[in-house]
């Protein structure tokens, strides 16, 4: 980066752009910025700003064009990948003052939001109509609207319902070179390439979406969900295999095995039948008409598939405890094991079996401890990789085995990643997944969006400085108990 | 030219200065050639590479007809639930994506856009490339198979696609809901769309202020839907051989002229009546209104043009300009055509 360089001037030029309260300027907030979800990682930026307006965050961008100086957007910074940690010399723009829900249209069906809005909050702005916003990963209580469209965040309900950018109808950005575009609209329908669909899961390289259009859609009328304990993992795949071929389409399939189970069972007293190395979570939801008639094909398909044990919900509590247990599985885990990273790897649903043994049999042979817990329907994984950050090579190690299980996701005609994205922890994997060419391509299309490079440089492409590992734990909300990694 | 293998398709891109992709020629706007501008059809680059069933995913070459692909996942009990359009006319996978076309059935489940994974295409330097991927869930590199939704060929040719599919459900009913004029069809349409019912397709008519109402899943849960609705709407169950004659004419644009106009415009459920209106001021205009009044389709007879369109839309077929409406280009797009196709092979985004 030949542009500006000294933190001091940086901090001043923007104090001066911005005004007052616009810079982070104590030492002590800033620090809270060095990490996100993906701990292992930090680097210090020159300067964090919080913008109040869209205005100012095009101001600052365009000062950043101008400049030269490298730039990451943040919400909450519960990227698991590390897309939201900074570029050391660069600049953090917060969006979290953006978090106005512009327009809740009941009738449409739409809400047009500010990056800096919870996911939760447009399902809780939405409720009293009936409505929701379908995506829910795991964080959706902490993380930004803005965040989930840079990383095209998925969640439970995937299979069914698609991940973010399929419930983006449309958004406003400031791209890297100070151009402010606006794609798509509020029709659920649209012409032309599909600008929206490709800035979603952009990870922060093209811009900053400073406005997003999403469509609502009415909450079921009815849910079934039923907890099935299986004395086997692979029972509980051959389970979930059952449940596709059947025709069923569930809103979400999920799998959670024994280290995880202690781990809910730990944090959140949650009870899972005894004896079980794995747990199904299988929910229909619709119309109830459709709900008893499905339900019916889904005991059937359960009872044949040998389960320890199958526990439907009896009500709304027993779901939402159901719930409760896969959600903080993550976090959980985190009473176990002082340190983990978590993969988002994809395979092949009919490879789910054979992935998993690999895991098991490389866990075994290195001695680190997996807990799996993952979205079955649409073979995404979530291992989590415990280790010891205080051992010498403790995170060198676990990362030595996410490789493996990386490699493996993408041999099977996978995914390196599901829906956290490659940020700066896969970056190295990305030309495993995809050939020269392809990769040149990708850079191309970056190019075209920020020909400076100064879009959130060093995350997705295998290039640029090696942010500094570190070993910090979990982050403060996560060990709170108020986010939780998925 | 219609090449029927990659290597041919390659040869044939770079052979020729300036290129426009095409499919089977169904939406015949898209598909007419300018001067100069040699047609690369792949609708000889053929049939389904892999289909697995129990992953919910195919790929199938560009050109695959989309009654082929329909049969083969029949099979199966699965399909595409976007009912994509124009399908007994000859369409074919890579056109629809290249079109933009969803049918009736994108209103449950979404639409073309929603069920692309991946793509093989030739860039305009003749570069075969491989973008998304071939599971039902990715997020590794930017979502260029999208791009490529409603691209109309501005930045490569499809050769190669993979989509996510669903089980088909077991039974459907279709209704045909009555209203008194297109302020009432509007009313009926939001009711409809904000109910507990998970409608499979919601669409209207121009011509009458009816609503049609498709449900879909197994047998014995759809009585008391269609009995419910039907005890809150005015209106009637169409019989099975008249239900499925509606969804042909709808999916197939059997009700449109022949040979004249056909545009597809962008609408939400407030702008109905704006858009009837719009119809109604055109000559001999014909229309269907699709997706719970998202999406308008606009037929002229022959030789007439559509009027200027408030709404962004795409001209199907007839001639004019591709694009109908407000247009919003942006610096950045020309830069992403750049890099795409860098010596301006094939048609320019915007003409």
């Amino acid at each position: 980066m030949s542009g500006l360089s000294d933190p001091a001037r940086i901090r001043a030029e923007l104090a001066a752009l911005l005004g007052p309260g616009g810079l982070l300027a104590d030492e002590a907030p800033l620090a809270a910025y060095e990490s996100d979800g993906l701990t292992a990682f930090a680097a210090r930026p020159a300067a964090v700003i919080a913008p109040r307006t869209a205005d100012e965050v095009i101001a600052a961008v365009r000062w950043c064009h101008r400049q030269g100086v490298s730039f990451v957007a943040r919400g909450s910074g519960t990227s698991l990948s590390g897309g939201a940690l900074p570029v050391p010399g660069g600049i953090v723009i917060t969006l979290n003052r953006l978090n106005r829900i512009l327009r809740l249209d009941p009738i449409e069906r739409i809400a047009v939001v500010e990056p800096g809005v919870v996911n939760l909050a447009v399902t809780q702005a939405a409720q009293p109509y009936g409505l929701h916003y379908a995506p829910d990963p795991s964080s959706q209580s902490v993380c930004t609207i803005g965040g989930n469209v840079a990383f095209n965040a998925g969640g439970a309900h995937c299979l069914k319902y698609g991940m973010t950018s399929n419930h983006v109808l449309g958004l406003k950005a400031v791209l890297a070179t100070g151009e402010v575009v606006e794609f798509g609209g509020p029709s659920r329908e649209q012409v032309g390439p599909d600008w929206t669909g490709l800035f979603v899961g952009n990870e922060g390289l093209f811009g900053i979406a400073l406005e997003v259009t999403l469509q609502l859609l009415p909450r079921a009328e009815c849910f079934h969900t039923v907890l099935a304990g299986y004395a086997t993992l692979e029972q509980a795949g051959d389970a979930v295999a059952a449940v596709i071929a059947s025709g069923l389409l569930p809103g979400a399939i999920e799998i959670m095995e024994q280290l995880a189970l202690q781990a809910a069972t730990a944090a959140v007293h949650a009870e899972y039948p005894p004896g079980c190395e794995a747990v199904l979570i299988v929910e229909l939801e619709g119309p109830r008409e459709v709900v008893a008639a499905d339900r019916v094909r889904l005991e059937a398909i359960l009872a044949a598939s040998r389960p320890v044990e199958v526990r439907p919900a009896r009500d709304a509590a027993e779901r939402l405890a159901i719930w409760k247990g896969r959600k903080s599985a993550f976090s959980a885990v985190g009473r176990l094991s002082p340190d983990f990273i978590v993969q988002d790897g994809v395979v092949p649903r009919r490879r789910l079996g054979e992935a998993l043994r690999r895991i098991q049999a490389w866990s075994r042979e290195t001695g680190l401890r997996c807990a799996n817990v993952f979205h079955a329907g649409d073979g995404n994984l979530h291992p989590l990789i415990l280790y010891d950050g205080r051992e010498p090579d403790g995170l060198r190690r676990a990362e030595e085995l996410a490789g493996r299980i990386l490699r493996m996701c993408v041999e099977m005609g996978g995914s390196i990643t599901g829906e956290h994205g490659v940020g700066v922890e896969k970056r190295d994997y990305l030309p495993v997944m995809f050939p020269p060419g392809e990769l040149e391509l990708l850079r191309r299309v970056r190019a075209a969006f920020d020909p400076a490079g100064i879009a959130n440089p060093g995350k997705m492409f295998p290039d640029g400085a090696a942010p500094a590992l570190t070993h910090t734990g979990l982050h403060p909300l996560e060990r709170a108990g108020v986010i939780a990694r998925e | 030219m219609s090449p029927a293998t990659l290597e041919e398709l390659v040869a044939a891109v770079r052979a020729h200065p300036r290129v426009l992709p095409v499919g089977a020629g169904t939406k015949a706007r898209l598909a007419a050639a300018g001067p100069g501008v040699t047609p690369v059809s792949t609708r000889a680059l053929r049939g389904i590479v892999e289909y697995e069933p129990d992953e919910f995913t195919f790929t199938a070459w560009a050109g695959t007809p989309l009654t082929e692909l329909a049969a083969v996942l029949a099979e199966r009990g699965q399909y595409l639930p976007f009912d994509p359009p124009l399908a007994a006319a000859g369409a074919t996978l890579g056109g629809t994506v290249a079109a933009g076309l969803s049918g009736p059935g994108r209103w449950r489940f979404g639409g073309v856009r929603d069920f692309i994974l991946g793509a093989r295409f030739v860039d305009g330097e003749g570069r075969v490339l491989r973008v998304g991927g071939k599971v039902v869930k990715n997020a590794a590199g930017f979502d260029l198979p999208k791009f490529f939704v409603g691209s109309a060929g501005c930045c490569g040719v499809l050769a190669e696609l993979t989509f996510k599919v669903f089980p088909r459900p077991a039974a459907t009913r279709t209704l045909r809901l009555t209203a008194r004029d297109a302020a009432d069809q509007v009313r009926l349409l939001r009711a409809c769309a904000g109910g507990r019912w998970e409608l499979d397709a919601l669409e209207a008519s121009v011509d009458e202020p009816a609503v049609f109402v498709r449900l879909a899943a197994g047998e014995t849960a759809l009585g008391p839907l269609v009995a419910e609705l039907l005890g809150r709407f005015p209106g009637c169950e169409l019989a099975p051989a008249e239900a499925a004659e509606r969804w042909t004419a709808v999916t197939g644009f059997t009700w449109a002229y022949a040979g004249g106009a056909l545009a597809k415009v962008l609408l939400t459920s407030g702008v109905v009546p704006a858009f009837v209106a719009w119809v109604r001021a055109q000559e001999g205009a014909r229309a269907w209104i699709g997706a719970g009044g998202n999406v308008g389709y606009l037929s002229l007879p022959l030789g007439i043009a559509p009027a200027v369109s408030p709404w962004p839309g795409v001209l199907l077929r007839g001639s004019g300009p591709r694009w109908l409406g407000p247009r919003r280009p942006a610096a950045v797009m020309k830069a992403v055509k750049r890099a795409l196709d860098p010596s301006g092979r094939f048609p320019e985004l915007e003409d």
